[in-house]
Protein backbone atom coordinates (compact mmCIF):
# COMPACT_ATOMS: atom_id res chain seq x y z
CA UNK A 1 0.00 0.00 0.00
CA UNK A 2 1.40 3.11 -1.14
CA UNK A 3 0.08 5.31 2.22
CA UNK A 4 2.00 3.09 4.47
CA UNK A 5 4.35 5.70 6.47
CA UNK A 6 2.39 8.43 5.04
CA UNK A 7 0.93 9.01 8.59
CA UNK A 8 -2.93 9.01 7.55
CA UNK A 9 -2.84 5.70 8.41
CA UNK A 10 -2.57 5.61 12.22
CA UNK A 11 -5.82 6.50 13.69
CA UNK A 12 -9.05 6.35 13.36
CA UNK A 13 -10.86 10.18 13.11
CA UNK A 14 -8.26 10.96 10.48
CA UNK A 15 -8.70 11.06 7.03
CA UNK A 16 -6.40 10.82 3.98
CA UNK A 17 -5.79 13.27 1.60
CA UNK A 18 -8.15 11.52 -0.98
CA UNK A 19 -10.90 10.67 1.56
CA UNK A 20 -10.35 7.20 2.84
CA UNK A 21 -10.04 5.87 6.28
CA UNK A 22 -7.12 3.52 6.35
CA UNK A 23 -7.69 1.94 10.09
CA UNK A 24 -11.27 0.96 8.68
CA UNK A 25 -9.45 -0.75 5.40
CA UNK A 26 -7.05 -2.23 7.91
CA UNK A 27 -10.12 -3.74 9.85
CA UNK A 28 -11.47 -4.92 6.84
CA UNK A 29 -8.10 -6.92 5.97
CA UNK A 30 -8.60 -8.84 9.80
CA UNK A 31 -11.69 -9.95 8.50
CA UNK A 32 -10.67 -11.54 4.95
CA UNK A 33 -7.92 -13.62 7.09
CA UNK A 34 -11.07 -14.81 8.82
CA UNK A 35 -13.27 -17.97 8.55
CA UNK A 36 -15.57 -17.99 5.87
CA UNK A 37 -19.07 -17.06 7.67
CA UNK A 38 -22.31 -17.12 5.32
CA UNK A 39 -25.90 -16.03 5.57
CA UNK A 40 -28.81 -17.37 3.37
CA UNK A 41 -32.16 -15.90 3.25
CA UNK A 42 -34.58 -17.93 1.92
CA UNK A 43 -38.45 -18.67 1.36
CA UNK A 44 -39.13 -19.66 4.69
CA UNK A 45 -36.42 -18.85 6.89
CA UNK A 46 -32.77 -17.99 7.33
CA UNK A 47 -29.55 -20.44 7.69
CA UNK A 48 -26.24 -18.92 8.78
CA UNK A 49 -23.06 -21.23 8.76
CA UNK A 50 -19.36 -20.90 9.30
CA UNK A 51 -16.12 -22.68 8.94
CA UNK A 52 -15.00 -23.18 12.00
CA UNK A 53 -11.12 -22.99 11.43
CA UNK A 54 -9.80 -25.52 14.39
CA UNK A 55 -6.46 -24.02 15.65
CA UNK A 56 -5.30 -26.98 17.82
CA UNK A 57 -6.09 -30.55 18.14
CA UNK A 58 -6.32 -29.98 21.72
CA UNK A 59 -9.66 -27.95 21.41
CA UNK A 60 -12.44 -30.12 22.21
CA UNK A 61 -14.74 -30.79 19.31
CA UNK A 62 -18.07 -28.47 18.76
CA UNK A 63 -17.27 -26.56 21.63
CA UNK A 64 -16.56 -22.82 21.36
CA UNK A 65 -19.50 -22.63 19.07
CA UNK A 66 -19.06 -19.27 16.79
CA UNK A 67 -22.89 -18.31 16.08
CA UNK A 68 -24.95 -16.89 18.68
CA UNK A 69 -28.45 -16.13 19.37
CA UNK A 70 -29.87 -12.79 20.37
CA UNK A 71 -32.90 -12.41 21.85
CA UNK A 72 -34.85 -15.96 21.00
CA UNK A 73 -35.31 -15.38 17.49
CA UNK A 74 -31.79 -13.43 15.86
CA UNK A 75 -28.72 -15.39 15.00
CA UNK A 76 -24.98 -13.73 14.61
CA UNK A 77 -22.25 -15.09 12.97
CA UNK A 78 -19.24 -12.99 11.71
CA UNK A 79 -15.53 -13.71 10.28
CA UNK A 80 -12.25 -11.65 11.71
CA UNK A 81 -10.86 -11.42 15.08
CA UNK A 82 -13.51 -13.34 17.77
CA UNK A 83 -12.89 -11.41 20.96
CA UNK A 84 -14.32 -8.31 18.92
CA UNK A 85 -17.05 -11.00 18.01
CA UNK A 86 -17.64 -11.73 21.10
CA UNK A 87 -18.44 -8.31 22.12
CA UNK A 88 -20.65 -7.58 19.39
CA UNK A 89 -22.81 -10.11 20.56
CA UNK A 90 -22.52 -9.00 23.73
CA UNK A 91 -23.88 -5.42 22.91
CA UNK A 92 -26.17 -7.04 20.02
CA UNK A 93 -27.93 -9.00 23.57
CA UNK A 94 -27.40 -5.32 25.55
CA UNK A 95 -29.74 -3.62 22.32
CA UNK A 96 -32.48 -6.99 22.32
CA UNK A 97 -33.03 -6.60 25.90
CA UNK A 98 -33.16 -2.49 26.11
CA UNK A 99 -35.88 -2.84 23.03
CA UNK A 100 -38.09 -5.09 24.81
CA UNK A 101 -37.51 -2.83 28.33
CA UNK A 102 -38.98 0.16 25.71
CA UNK A 103 -41.37 -1.23 23.76
CA UNK A 104 -42.13 -4.81 25.31
CA UNK A 105 -41.65 -6.70 22.20
CA UNK A 106 -38.66 -8.55 20.45
CA UNK A 107 -36.54 -6.28 17.96
CA UNK A 108 -36.87 -6.92 14.67
CA UNK A 109 -33.94 -7.84 12.46
CA UNK A 110 -33.77 -4.42 10.57
CA UNK A 111 -34.20 -2.91 13.93
CA UNK A 112 -31.48 -4.59 15.46
CA UNK A 113 -28.75 -4.19 12.09
CA UNK A 114 -29.70 -0.55 12.50
CA UNK A 115 -28.47 -0.55 15.89
CA UNK A 116 -25.44 -2.71 15.26
CA UNK A 117 -24.34 -0.89 12.78
CA UNK A 118 -24.60 2.49 14.10
CA UNK A 119 -22.28 0.96 16.90
CA UNK A 120 -19.83 -0.38 14.68
CA UNK A 121 -19.49 2.99 13.10
CA UNK A 122 -18.81 4.71 15.99
CA UNK A 123 -15.89 2.97 16.64
CA UNK A 124 -14.29 4.83 13.03
CA UNK A 125 -14.74 8.09 14.72
CA UNK A 126 -12.41 8.61 17.47
CA UNK A 127 -8.67 8.47 18.15
CA UNK A 128 -9.25 6.31 21.06
CA UNK A 129 -10.72 3.38 19.63
CA UNK A 130 -9.98 1.30 16.73
CA UNK A 131 -12.48 0.00 14.46
CA UNK A 132 -14.10 -3.84 14.72
CA UNK A 133 -12.43 -6.40 13.15
CA UNK A 134 -15.37 -8.03 12.14
CA UNK A 135 -18.01 -8.14 9.44
CA UNK A 136 -21.02 -9.51 11.21
CA UNK A 137 -24.01 -11.39 8.91
CA UNK A 138 -27.19 -11.14 11.38
CA UNK A 139 -30.02 -13.18 10.13
CA UNK A 140 -33.41 -12.71 12.07
CA UNK A 141 -37.10 -14.13 11.64
CA UNK A 142 -39.31 -11.32 12.41
CA UNK A 143 -43.13 -13.04 13.79
CA UNK A 144 -45.44 -12.99 10.75
CA UNK A 145 -48.22 -13.43 13.68
CA UNK A 146 -49.94 -10.88 15.07
CA UNK A 147 -47.67 -8.60 17.88
CA UNK A 148 -47.92 -9.89 21.14
CA UNK A 149 -47.17 -7.52 24.29
CA UNK A 150 -44.97 -8.77 26.73
CA UNK A 151 -46.49 -9.75 29.86
CA UNK A 152 -50.21 -9.02 28.36
CA UNK A 153 -52.60 -11.12 30.22
CA UNK A 154 -55.56 -11.10 27.78
CA UNK A 155 -56.24 -11.89 24.04
CA UNK A 156 -58.08 -8.47 23.55
CA UNK A 157 -60.89 -8.02 20.95
CA UNK A 158 -61.27 -11.49 18.69
CA UNK A 159 -60.46 -9.25 15.49
CA UNK A 160 -57.20 -8.67 16.77
CA UNK A 161 -55.59 -5.27 16.57
CA UNK A 162 -56.99 -2.38 14.00
CA UNK A 163 -55.10 -0.59 11.08
CA UNK A 164 -54.85 -2.82 9.17
CA UNK A 165 -54.61 -3.05 5.55
CA UNK A 166 -56.33 -6.66 4.17
CA UNK A 167 -54.04 -9.29 2.73
CA UNK A 168 -50.88 -6.91 4.25
CA UNK A 169 -48.66 -9.34 5.73
CA UNK A 170 -45.50 -7.59 7.99
CA UNK A 171 -42.71 -10.09 9.70
CA UNK A 172 -40.71 -12.62 7.55
CA UNK A 173 -37.35 -13.38 7.17
CA UNK A 174 -34.24 -10.94 7.56
CA UNK A 175 -30.24 -11.05 6.23
CA UNK A 176 -28.00 -8.34 6.87
CA UNK A 177 -24.62 -7.76 7.16
CA UNK A 178 -22.38 -5.27 8.84
CA UNK A 179 -18.84 -4.34 7.75
CA UNK A 180 -16.26 -2.91 9.97
CA UNK A 181 -16.98 0.63 8.65
CA UNK A 182 -20.67 0.69 10.01
CA UNK A 183 -22.22 -0.09 6.32
CA UNK A 184 -25.01 -2.51 6.95
CA UNK A 185 -27.05 -3.18 3.35
CA UNK A 186 -30.12 -6.35 3.71
CA UNK A 187 -28.84 -9.05 1.37
CA UNK A 188 -30.56 -12.46 -0.34
CA UNK A 189 -27.49 -14.31 0.47
CA UNK A 190 -24.22 -12.84 2.14
CA UNK A 191 -20.84 -14.11 2.52
CA UNK A 192 -17.69 -13.09 4.49
CA UNK A 193 -13.87 -13.45 5.49
CA UNK A 194 -11.16 -15.76 3.29
CA UNK A 195 -13.92 -17.85 1.23
CA UNK A 196 -15.90 -14.67 1.01
CA UNK A 197 -15.31 -14.83 -3.48
CA UNK A 198 -15.97 -18.64 -4.09
CA UNK A 199 -18.54 -18.29 -1.78
CA UNK A 200 -20.23 -14.98 -3.45
CA UNK A 201 -19.77 -16.90 -6.49
CA UNK A 202 -21.78 -19.67 -5.58
CA UNK A 203 -24.47 -17.60 -3.72
CA UNK A 204 -24.90 -15.98 -7.04
CA UNK A 205 -26.10 -19.34 -8.89
CA UNK A 206 -28.91 -19.66 -6.03
CA UNK A 207 -32.80 -19.21 -6.35
CA UNK A 208 -32.64 -16.98 -3.75
CA UNK A 209 -36.26 -15.63 -5.06
CA UNK A 210 -33.75 -12.03 -5.49
CA UNK A 211 -35.39 -9.04 -7.21
CA UNK A 212 -36.04 -10.98 -10.28
CA UNK A 213 -38.49 -12.88 -7.93
CA UNK A 214 -39.66 -16.35 -8.39
CA UNK A 215 -39.28 -19.42 -6.28
CA UNK A 216 -37.15 -19.10 -3.89
CA UNK A 217 -34.73 -22.03 -1.54
CA UNK A 218 -36.70 -24.00 1.14
CA UNK A 219 -34.91 -23.67 4.31
CA UNK A 220 -33.75 -28.02 3.99
CA UNK A 221 -32.43 -26.89 0.57
CA UNK A 222 -30.62 -23.90 1.85
CA UNK A 223 -29.21 -25.94 4.46
CA UNK A 224 -27.36 -28.18 1.69
CA UNK A 225 -26.59 -25.50 -0.03
CA UNK A 226 -24.67 -23.55 3.14
CA UNK A 227 -22.98 -26.99 3.92
CA UNK A 228 -21.76 -27.26 0.01
CA UNK A 229 -20.56 -23.34 -0.19
CA UNK A 230 -18.40 -23.93 3.34
CA UNK A 231 -16.97 -26.76 1.83
CA UNK A 232 -16.52 -25.12 -1.87
CA UNK A 233 -14.99 -22.22 -0.17
CA UNK A 234 -12.40 -23.80 2.24
CA UNK A 235 -8.48 -23.83 1.63
CA UNK A 236 -8.22 -27.56 1.35
CA UNK A 237 -4.92 -28.21 4.00
CA UNK A 238 -6.62 -26.59 7.05
CA UNK A 239 -8.75 -28.91 9.40
CA UNK A 240 -12.24 -27.01 9.85
CA UNK A 241 -15.68 -27.76 11.52
CA UNK A 242 -19.08 -26.42 10.03
CA UNK A 243 -21.41 -24.87 12.28
CA UNK A 244 -24.75 -23.97 11.38
CA UNK A 245 -27.63 -22.57 12.54
CA UNK A 246 -31.32 -21.86 11.15
CA UNK A 247 -34.54 -19.74 12.15
CA UNK A 248 -37.85 -20.72 10.80
CA UNK A 249 -41.49 -18.93 11.01
CA UNK A 250 -43.54 -20.16 13.80
CA UNK A 251 -44.94 -22.87 11.53
CA UNK A 252 -41.82 -24.13 10.31
CA UNK A 253 -39.31 -26.55 12.02
CA UNK A 254 -37.47 -24.23 15.02
CA UNK A 255 -40.78 -22.48 15.20
CA UNK A 256 -39.77 -18.75 15.16
CA UNK A 257 -36.47 -19.58 16.99
CA UNK A 258 -32.77 -19.66 16.24
CA UNK A 259 -31.15 -22.57 16.62
CA UNK A 260 -28.26 -24.96 16.11
CA UNK A 261 -29.26 -27.30 12.68
CA UNK A 262 -30.13 -31.22 13.85
CA UNK A 263 -27.22 -32.82 13.77
CA UNK A 264 -28.75 -35.22 11.52
CA UNK A 265 -29.89 -32.81 9.11
CA UNK A 266 -26.39 -31.49 9.37
CA UNK A 267 -24.07 -34.45 8.89
CA UNK A 268 -26.45 -35.11 6.00
CA UNK A 269 -25.65 -32.11 4.49
CA UNK A 270 -22.06 -32.19 5.25
CA UNK A 271 -22.49 -35.69 3.43
CA UNK A 272 -24.04 -34.09 0.37
CA UNK A 273 -21.03 -31.21 0.43
CA UNK A 274 -18.14 -33.91 0.18
CA UNK A 275 -19.71 -35.93 -2.41
CA UNK A 276 -20.00 -33.01 -4.46
CA UNK A 277 -16.77 -31.97 -3.78
CA UNK A 278 -15.57 -34.76 -4.86
CA UNK A 279 -17.17 -34.88 -7.91
CA UNK A 280 -15.51 -31.80 -8.26
CA UNK A 281 -12.03 -33.10 -8.14
CA UNK A 282 -13.04 -35.99 -10.83
CA UNK A 283 -14.20 -33.37 -13.29
CA UNK B 1 -51.43 39.59 32.24
CA UNK B 2 -48.27 38.09 33.14
CA UNK B 3 -46.12 37.76 30.56
CA UNK B 4 -42.95 36.18 32.39
CA UNK B 5 -41.83 33.02 30.89
CA UNK B 6 -42.43 31.16 34.31
CA UNK B 7 -46.29 31.46 34.49
CA UNK B 8 -46.97 30.77 31.26
CA UNK B 9 -49.57 27.81 31.15
CA UNK B 10 -50.31 28.57 34.87
CA UNK B 11 -53.77 29.30 36.55
CA UNK B 12 -53.71 33.15 37.00
CA UNK B 13 -52.56 33.90 40.33
CA UNK B 14 -55.64 37.25 39.91
CA UNK B 15 -57.69 35.01 39.07
CA UNK B 16 -56.90 32.09 41.17
CA UNK B 17 -55.19 33.06 43.72
CA UNK B 18 -51.21 31.85 44.57
CA UNK B 19 -50.47 28.85 43.87
CA UNK B 20 -50.19 26.53 47.53
CA UNK B 21 -46.97 25.13 46.08
CA UNK B 22 -46.44 23.04 49.80
CA UNK B 23 -48.82 20.76 47.21
CA UNK B 24 -45.52 20.44 45.48
CA UNK B 25 -43.27 19.05 48.38
CA UNK B 26 -40.89 16.05 47.28
CA UNK B 27 -39.75 15.23 50.52
CA UNK B 28 -43.05 13.06 52.04
CA UNK B 29 -42.67 10.05 53.02
CA UNK B 30 -41.53 7.13 50.51
CA UNK B 31 -45.08 5.30 49.45
CA UNK B 32 -45.44 2.01 48.25
CA UNK B 33 -47.97 -0.60 46.85
CA UNK B 34 -50.74 -0.79 50.49
CA UNK B 35 -52.71 -3.07 48.58
CA UNK B 36 -53.57 -4.99 45.57
CA UNK B 37 -55.79 -3.29 42.75
CA UNK B 38 -56.60 -5.43 39.77
CA UNK B 39 -56.46 -9.36 41.53
CA UNK B 40 -56.39 -12.65 40.45
CA UNK B 41 -58.09 -15.64 42.62
CA UNK B 42 -56.49 -18.68 43.63
CA UNK B 43 -54.89 -20.98 41.80
CA UNK B 44 -54.74 -24.80 42.47
CA UNK B 45 -51.73 -27.24 41.46
CA UNK B 46 -51.32 -30.84 42.38
CA UNK B 47 -48.88 -33.60 41.95
CA UNK B 48 -49.86 -36.87 40.20
CA UNK B 49 -46.85 -39.99 39.24
CA UNK B 50 -45.46 -38.12 35.97
CA UNK B 51 -45.65 -34.15 36.48
CA UNK B 52 -48.21 -31.39 38.03
CA UNK B 53 -51.47 -30.31 36.94
CA UNK B 54 -52.06 -26.53 37.65
CA UNK B 55 -55.08 -24.43 37.16
CA UNK B 56 -56.38 -21.15 37.32
CA UNK B 57 -59.61 -19.50 36.28
CA UNK B 58 -59.56 -16.38 33.47
CA UNK B 59 -60.44 -13.58 35.67
CA UNK B 60 -59.17 -10.54 37.10
CA UNK B 61 -61.47 -8.51 39.32
CA UNK B 62 -61.21 -5.07 39.85
CA UNK B 63 -62.54 -5.01 43.57
CA UNK B 64 -65.81 -6.98 43.56
CA UNK B 65 -66.25 -5.98 39.73
CA UNK B 66 -65.29 -8.80 37.13
CA UNK B 67 -62.96 -6.50 35.23
CA UNK B 68 -61.11 -8.65 32.53
CA UNK B 69 -62.21 -12.09 31.93
CA UNK B 70 -59.36 -13.64 29.49
CA UNK B 71 -56.58 -12.75 31.48
CA UNK B 72 -54.16 -16.17 31.80
CA UNK B 73 -52.30 -16.20 35.01
CA UNK B 74 -50.72 -19.72 34.02
CA UNK B 75 -47.11 -18.79 32.67
CA UNK B 76 -44.64 -21.11 31.19
CA UNK B 77 -40.87 -21.03 31.98
CA UNK B 78 -39.07 -22.31 29.23
CA UNK B 79 -41.31 -24.71 28.35
CA UNK B 80 -40.20 -27.04 31.35
CA UNK B 81 -41.85 -25.34 34.39
CA UNK B 82 -45.22 -23.30 35.13
CA UNK B 83 -45.54 -20.33 37.34
CA UNK B 84 -49.43 -19.90 38.58
CA UNK B 85 -49.68 -16.21 39.59
CA UNK B 86 -52.82 -15.12 42.40
CA UNK B 87 -53.04 -11.44 43.48
CA UNK B 88 -52.17 -8.51 41.89
CA UNK B 89 -51.66 -8.69 38.04
CA UNK B 90 -49.60 -5.48 37.18
CA UNK B 91 -47.08 -7.05 39.89
CA UNK B 92 -47.90 -10.75 37.83
CA UNK B 93 -46.82 -8.74 34.56
CA UNK B 94 -43.89 -7.31 36.05
CA UNK B 95 -42.57 -10.82 37.02
CA UNK B 96 -43.63 -12.27 33.91
CA UNK B 97 -41.84 -9.69 32.20
CA UNK B 98 -38.87 -10.42 34.50
CA UNK B 99 -38.93 -13.90 33.84
CA UNK B 100 -38.76 -13.63 30.17
CA UNK B 101 -35.83 -11.83 30.50
CA UNK B 102 -34.15 -14.33 32.70
CA UNK B 103 -35.54 -17.15 30.22
CA UNK B 104 -33.77 -15.15 27.18
CA UNK B 105 -30.59 -14.98 29.78
CA UNK B 106 -30.85 -18.48 30.56
CA UNK B 107 -30.60 -19.60 27.15
CA UNK B 108 -27.66 -17.58 26.09
CA UNK B 109 -25.96 -18.98 28.75
CA UNK B 110 -26.33 -22.88 28.20
CA UNK B 111 -26.78 -22.52 24.23
CA UNK B 112 -23.62 -23.94 23.88
CA UNK B 113 -24.67 -27.50 25.84
CA UNK B 114 -28.24 -27.22 24.62
CA UNK B 115 -28.43 -29.77 21.29
CA UNK B 116 -31.15 -29.80 19.58
CA UNK B 117 -30.77 -33.40 18.93
CA UNK B 118 -32.46 -34.31 22.16
CA UNK B 119 -35.60 -33.86 22.55
CA UNK B 120 -36.14 -33.39 26.19
CA UNK B 121 -37.23 -30.66 27.51
CA UNK B 122 -34.87 -30.53 30.58
CA UNK B 123 -31.69 -29.54 29.19
CA UNK B 124 -28.55 -30.15 31.68
CA UNK B 125 -27.51 -26.87 33.71
CA UNK B 126 -31.16 -24.87 32.79
CA UNK B 127 -33.27 -23.73 35.74
CA UNK B 128 -35.47 -26.05 36.31
CA UNK B 129 -38.52 -25.57 38.71
CA UNK B 130 -36.85 -26.05 41.95
CA UNK B 131 -34.23 -22.88 41.04
CA UNK B 132 -36.65 -20.89 39.74
CA UNK B 133 -38.75 -21.52 42.65
CA UNK B 134 -35.54 -20.22 44.84
CA UNK B 135 -34.97 -17.61 42.97
CA UNK B 136 -38.74 -15.93 43.26
CA UNK B 137 -38.65 -16.55 46.84
CA UNK B 138 -35.83 -14.45 46.83
CA UNK B 139 -36.84 -11.65 44.93
CA UNK B 140 -40.57 -11.72 46.65
CA UNK B 141 -38.93 -11.55 50.11
CA UNK B 142 -36.10 -8.65 48.84
CA UNK B 143 -39.14 -7.02 47.58
CA UNK B 144 -40.85 -6.65 51.28
CA UNK B 145 -37.97 -6.44 52.91
CA UNK B 146 -37.70 -2.69 51.01
CA UNK B 147 -41.06 -2.18 51.96
CA UNK B 148 -42.48 -2.79 48.42
CA UNK B 149 -43.89 -6.23 48.02
CA UNK B 150 -45.47 -7.77 44.70
CA UNK B 151 -48.42 -8.88 46.36
CA UNK B 152 -48.74 -11.90 44.58
CA UNK B 153 -48.80 -15.38 45.62
CA UNK B 154 -47.01 -17.75 43.25
CA UNK B 155 -47.34 -21.72 42.92
CA UNK B 156 -44.21 -23.00 40.55
CA UNK B 157 -44.23 -26.28 39.18
CA UNK B 158 -42.16 -28.51 37.42
CA UNK B 159 -39.12 -31.32 38.03
CA UNK B 160 -36.60 -30.47 40.43
CA UNK B 161 -32.36 -31.79 39.82
CA UNK B 162 -33.35 -35.54 40.87
CA UNK B 163 -36.37 -35.06 38.04
CA UNK B 164 -39.13 -35.90 40.91
CA UNK B 165 -42.28 -33.47 39.71
CA UNK B 166 -41.88 -30.22 42.15
CA UNK B 167 -44.88 -27.87 43.56
CA UNK B 168 -43.94 -24.76 45.87
CA UNK B 169 -45.60 -21.55 46.41
CA UNK B 170 -44.03 -18.29 47.94
CA UNK B 171 -46.25 -15.48 48.64
CA UNK B 172 -45.57 -11.82 48.67
CA UNK B 173 -44.00 -11.80 52.41
CA UNK B 174 -41.30 -14.37 50.97
CA UNK B 175 -43.24 -17.14 52.40
CA UNK B 176 -42.59 -20.45 50.66
CA UNK B 177 -43.83 -24.26 51.80
CA UNK B 178 -44.18 -27.31 49.81
CA UNK B 179 -46.76 -29.96 49.66
CA UNK B 180 -48.58 -32.74 47.37
CA UNK B 181 -51.52 -30.11 46.38
CA UNK B 182 -50.60 -26.68 46.64
CA UNK B 183 -53.42 -23.93 46.44
CA UNK B 184 -53.53 -20.59 46.69
CA UNK B 185 -56.49 -17.77 48.35
CA UNK B 186 -59.75 -19.08 48.36
CA UNK B 187 -58.87 -22.57 46.90
CA UNK B 188 -56.32 -22.84 50.21
CA UNK B 189 -59.87 -22.90 52.00
CA UNK B 190 -62.16 -24.49 49.39
CA UNK B 191 -59.95 -26.29 47.19
CA UNK B 192 -57.45 -28.01 49.02
CA UNK B 193 -59.03 -30.24 51.10
CA UNK B 194 -60.48 -31.71 48.22
CA UNK B 195 -57.14 -32.48 46.60
CA UNK B 196 -55.88 -33.97 49.80
CA UNK B 197 -58.23 -36.62 50.19
CA UNK B 198 -56.72 -37.98 46.90
CA UNK B 199 -52.99 -36.55 47.65
CA UNK B 200 -51.89 -35.93 51.38
CA UNK B 201 -49.09 -37.37 50.79
CA UNK B 202 -46.05 -37.71 48.39
CA UNK B 203 -46.71 -41.55 48.04
CA UNK B 204 -50.18 -40.74 47.57
CA UNK B 205 -49.36 -38.17 45.00
CA UNK B 206 -46.87 -40.68 43.24
CA UNK B 207 -50.12 -43.10 42.84
CA UNK B 208 -52.15 -40.54 40.81
CA UNK B 209 -52.58 -40.93 37.23
CA UNK B 210 -52.66 -37.58 34.97
CA UNK B 211 -56.32 -38.09 34.42
CA UNK B 212 -57.47 -38.61 38.03
CA UNK B 213 -55.19 -35.35 38.58
CA UNK B 214 -56.81 -33.79 36.08
CA UNK B 215 -60.40 -35.02 36.69
CA UNK B 216 -59.71 -33.66 40.60
CA UNK B 217 -58.59 -30.19 39.74
CA UNK B 218 -61.71 -29.37 37.29
CA UNK B 219 -63.44 -30.49 40.31
CA UNK B 220 -61.87 -28.18 42.38
CA UNK B 221 -62.63 -25.17 39.98
CA UNK B 222 -65.70 -26.25 39.67
CA UNK B 223 -66.45 -26.02 43.81
CA UNK B 224 -64.55 -22.63 43.37
CA UNK B 225 -66.81 -21.31 41.03
CA UNK B 226 -69.81 -22.02 43.28
CA UNK B 227 -68.49 -20.62 46.19
CA UNK B 228 -65.98 -17.83 45.72
CA UNK B 229 -67.70 -14.58 44.53
CA UNK B 230 -64.64 -13.49 42.66
CA UNK B 231 -64.12 -16.42 40.19
CA UNK B 232 -65.08 -17.30 36.81
CA UNK B 233 -65.92 -20.53 34.87
CA UNK B 234 -63.43 -20.49 32.45
CA UNK B 235 -60.26 -21.31 33.33
CA UNK B 236 -56.80 -22.32 31.97
CA UNK B 237 -55.22 -25.56 32.94
CA UNK B 238 -51.32 -26.90 32.51
CA UNK B 239 -49.94 -30.23 33.17
CA UNK B 240 -46.25 -30.28 33.27
CA UNK B 241 -44.61 -33.74 32.36
CA UNK B 242 -41.04 -34.78 31.01
CA UNK B 243 -42.75 -33.88 27.57
CA UNK B 244 -42.70 -30.39 28.43
CA UNK B 245 -46.15 -27.94 29.70
CA UNK B 246 -49.08 -28.22 28.39
CA UNK B 247 -51.48 -25.55 28.69
CA UNK B 248 -54.78 -24.50 27.59
CA UNK B 249 -56.33 -21.01 28.16
CA UNK B 250 -59.55 -21.63 27.15
CA UNK B 251 -61.59 -24.13 29.11
CA UNK B 252 -65.31 -24.21 30.14
CA UNK B 253 -66.37 -25.63 33.59
CA UNK B 254 -68.51 -28.65 32.71
CA UNK B 255 -71.78 -30.43 34.53
CA UNK B 256 -72.05 -27.50 36.59
CA UNK B 257 -75.11 -28.15 38.87
CA UNK B 258 -76.89 -25.22 40.92
CA UNK B 259 -79.27 -27.24 42.46
CA UNK B 260 -77.50 -27.21 46.15
CA UNK B 261 -77.87 -23.42 45.61
CA UNK B 262 -81.95 -23.79 46.07
CA UNK B 263 -81.34 -25.06 49.96
CA UNK B 264 -79.32 -21.86 50.67
CA UNK B 265 -81.33 -18.95 52.40
CA UNK B 266 -80.93 -15.85 53.98
CA UNK B 267 -78.74 -14.33 50.88
CA UNK B 268 -79.68 -11.69 47.99
CA UNK B 269 -83.59 -11.56 47.32
CA UNK B 270 -84.62 -14.60 48.97
CA UNK B 271 -86.82 -14.47 52.16
CA UNK B 272 -86.06 -17.36 54.69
Amino acid sequence: MTSIGTGYDLANSIFSPDGRNFQVEYAVKAVENGGTSIGIRCKDGVVLAVEKLVTSKLLKPSANKRIATVDRHLGVVYSGMIPDGRHFIDRARDEARAWRDTFKTPISTADLASRMGGYMQAYTLYQSVRPFGITAIVGGFDSTAEATVDGEVGAGPSCGAGGKVAGKTHGGPFLYMIEPSGLYWGYYGAATGKGRQAAKAELEKLDLGGPAGGPALTLEEAVKEAARIIYVAHDDDKEFELEMTWISGLDGPTKGLHQEVPKALREEAERLAKKAQEGKMEE
Amino acid sequence: MDHRPQAWGRPRDDVYGAYDASYLQTNGPKTATQSPIVTGTSVIAIKFKDGVVMAADNLASYGSLARFTDVKRLRPFLSTSIVGFGGDVSDMQFLDRHLNELAIDEAYEHESTATTDTDSPSKTGQLNAANLHKYLSKLMYRRRSDFDPLWNQVLVAGFDAHAKPFLASVDLRGTTFTSPSLATGFGAMLAQPIMRRFAATEEDAAALTREQAVDVVKECMKVLFYRDARSLDRYSIAVVTKDGVELSEDEQLEKQSWAFAERIRGYGTQVV
